[in-house]
């Protein structure tokens, strides 16, 4: 029988990453994401794999992404104003079709606002934070445990979409400690890169493949390839022809959005017979779940949906989930910025934000408080 | 053109280097510019290394001095942000030890915007080779002022002439601790071919400074034609120790242990050579 360990989330992302076959970690010290890199800094040379502490935030995100077309799984994580520093590496790698996981452990901002203290404020950075046009992928863990599931995952769906891939942890779920269990070699499934067949003709960017998604060779095996974050043809020649940039955002964001159901994961709770139900995600899921079962033992009809994945937003299941329903709450560490999306979702529901700043979480009595006073906190 | 004199120079067809090492479509540089030279040079260099050009790696950032080797060379090549080209071929080169791996990049994309991945690459003593091609201006923008441009020169932001001074990034590179730096010209051709072979073969971080003419922005903006702008660059040079010029030659060779025999020296993992 194997042993729980106490473990914190940034160890757990850390472990999750080595699991999911990652070689190469490229970051810069930042608090509250350095115990990710501290540990892999450790680790990684166990496995054979690279650590290197970068100058900057910009060269970490840029040195990812030259390991990842060399052909090694490659990761990096910071938070808000280093998650800031990346955007334009990131969008490179969008453009370049590359994958990668970017891990934003995140902090109360602006800029360097409360260093040590949790927000959920770069919710709108994880998705439109790069410029131009791209679909992202952005999934939020709630607990230590499912930290390390999510983070698998996003290595397994930036190689399955060759996409990065962001994952939003927050100061919270990255210094809890809670007990985990490292799941045995082969438990978990592990989705490794897609190379192409042999060809030399082969085009890096095409769109011959029904899935949309192109198989992905490597530097050094011959290929010649030509690799360039200006508008592309299928072979990555440079080409400003409209229709040819046009045809190339018309992939890079189908091939996201056509598959959304493949990516997006809700978890509910107590929704079958709920009137009010809340919206929830990352840490604050946590109090929300004490909210919504202090509500049950009011006799309240209380459920909640927690969104594992935070973009592609779960439009059809939220919506879905709440037809029969009267009210919605949105908490979030923040001045409410998922309630938007959750708005656009529901049509006629009554939607209300339970913001949070300041640097701490909701308290389960207060998320209750909204509930039970009919939305006036 | 002195170099040449005396010389024998060993010259294969140009059909031959253009069909081995080339991509067959047409160059974009303007009549005049000096990157060309440094394309023909640097394909020189690897023909005489018999580097595999399936194993050769050209990394280049935003600017016209990118433009080299994307997507003129037959190789693998990154074409990346402006100023990063770096710090991208570092995790690459990290990834698979096995790639011979340059960076082309100009002196705004290098020393300008890109300037601190240039001396902690140094530091490192990472076994890249970065061929900085200096036109001393910002040319693929317009022609901006660089850190590269010389005091008093006029460019389209210093209508006025250049208040600062310019920048001397072999000095620089040489202080952070890279273990070959050396500066030349378009001018003198064999020489590039000489310092790329060297630089090629040198186990750390080797660094080629090209300055290079630009007559359609820096030549323009000082009401210099072509031949003047050539000129110019044999003003603000020199052989000599001279305040205010840019030394020629091999500027600093050194000995340090590369960046990944000292990760496996620290008990760090022996790198990828996949």
């Amino acid at each position: 029988m194997r042993d729980y360990v106490l473990f914190s989330g940034n160890e757990a992302c850390a472990e999750a990453a080595i699991y999911a076959g990652c070689r190469f970690f490229a970051g810069y010290p930042i608090t509250p994401a350095s115990e990710i890199a501290e540990h892999l800094a450790k680790r990684l040379p166990e496995v054979n794999g690279v650590y290197v502490q970068m100058e900057d935030e910009i060269a970490s995100m840029a040195a990812v992404i030259g390991a990842s077309w060399a052909g090694v799984k490659s990761m990096t994580a910071t938070s808000g104003p280093g998650f800031s520093l990346m955007q334009e590496n990131i969008s490179y790698a969008y453009m370049t079709e590359t994958p990668c996981v970017v891990v934003d452990v995140q902090r109360s901002g602006p800029s360097t606002g409360q260093a040590t203290m949790p927000s959920q404020q770069d919710v709108y950075q994880a998705r439109y934070g790069a410029h131009g046009d791209y679909e992202s992928i952005v999934l939020c863990p709630w607990s230590v445990q499912e930290t390390f599931y999510l983070t698998v995952r996003a290595f397994n769906l930036s190689e399955k979409f060759r996409v990065p891939v962001i994952l939003l942890s927050d100061e919270v779920i990255g210094h809890m400690r809670e007990n985990f269990l490292l799941p045995s070699e082969g438990e978990v499934e592990v989705i490794d890169r897609i190379k192409p067949e042999r060809d030399l003709h082969f085009e890096p960017f095409g769109a011959k493949d029904p899935s949309m998604v192109p198989p992905m060779p490597s530097f050094g095996e011959g290929y010649r390839l030509l690799v360039t974050g200006s508008a592309h043809r299928e072979n990555g020649v440079r080409d400003y022809t409209p229709s040819v940039h046009q045809k190339l955002l018309e992939r890079i964001t189908k091939k996201i959005l056509n598959r959304k159901e493949e990516i997006v994961e809700i978890e509910t709770r107590y929704v079958d017979d709920a009137k009010t139900i809340l919206v929830c995600y990352g840490s604050v899921a946590r109090p929300a779940l004490g909210a919504v079962e202090l509500a049950r033992k009011h006799g309240l009809k209380v459920g909640m949906i927690r969104l594992k994945t935070l973009w592609p937003f779960p439009d059809d299941e939220i919506a879905g989930t709440c037809e029969e329903v009267e009210k919605i709450y949105v908490p979030e560490m923040n001045m409410g910025k998922i309630v938007r999306e959750v708005k656009r979702c529901v049509g006629n529901v009554e939607v209300t934000s339970i913001p949070k700043v300041g640097g701490v979480i909701h308290g389960v009595k207060e998320i209750y408080q909204w509930i039970s006073s009919g939305g006036e906190g | 053109m002195d170099f040449f004199r005396g010389r024998r120079i060993k010259m294969k067809s140009a059909r031959y280097y253009r069909e081995k090492y080339l991509r067959n479509l047409p160059t974009k540089f303007c009549p005049g510019c000096g990157n060309g030279t440094v394309l023909n040079c640097f394909v020189r260099a690897i023909d005489d290394l018999k580097i595999d050009l399936d194993k050769l790696l050209c990394v280049s950032g935003i600017g016209c001095s990118a433009w080299i080797p994307s997507p003129f060379i037959n190789s693998d090549t990154l074409h990346v942000t402006h100023g990063r080209a770096i710090a991208f071929a570092t995790g690459a080169k990290l990834a698979n030890n096995k790639l011979e791996v340059v960076v082309f990049t100009g002196d705004g994309d290098g020393a300008g915007i890109g300037g601190n991945h240039l001396i902690h690459a140094a530091r490192r003593n990472i076994n890249l080779t970065v061929i900085l091609i200096n036109n001393l201006i910002y040319a693929m923008t317009g022609g901006q002022v660089a850190p590269t441009t010389p005091a008093n020169m006029r460019t389209s932001t210093t209508p006025y002439g250049n208040p600062e001074y310019m920048f001397d990034l072999c000095k620089l590179v040489s202080a952070a601790g890279a273990t070959y730096v050396a500066r030349t010209t378009t001018l003198h051709p064999l020489e590039i071919i000489s310092f790329v072979k060297e630089a090629i073969r040198n186990r750390g971080f080797s660094f080629v400074e090209v300055i290079s003419q630009c007559p359609t922005e820096f030549g323009r903006k000082n009401k210099l034609d072509l031949k003047q702008t050539i000129n110019y660059i044999r003003e603000i040079t020199t052989r000599k120790e001279e305040e205010g010029k840019l030394r020629l030659g091999i500027i600093h060779k050194g000995e340090r242990k590369e960046f990944t025999e000292r990760i496996k020296e620290t008990g760090g993992a022996a790198v990828a050579e996949s």
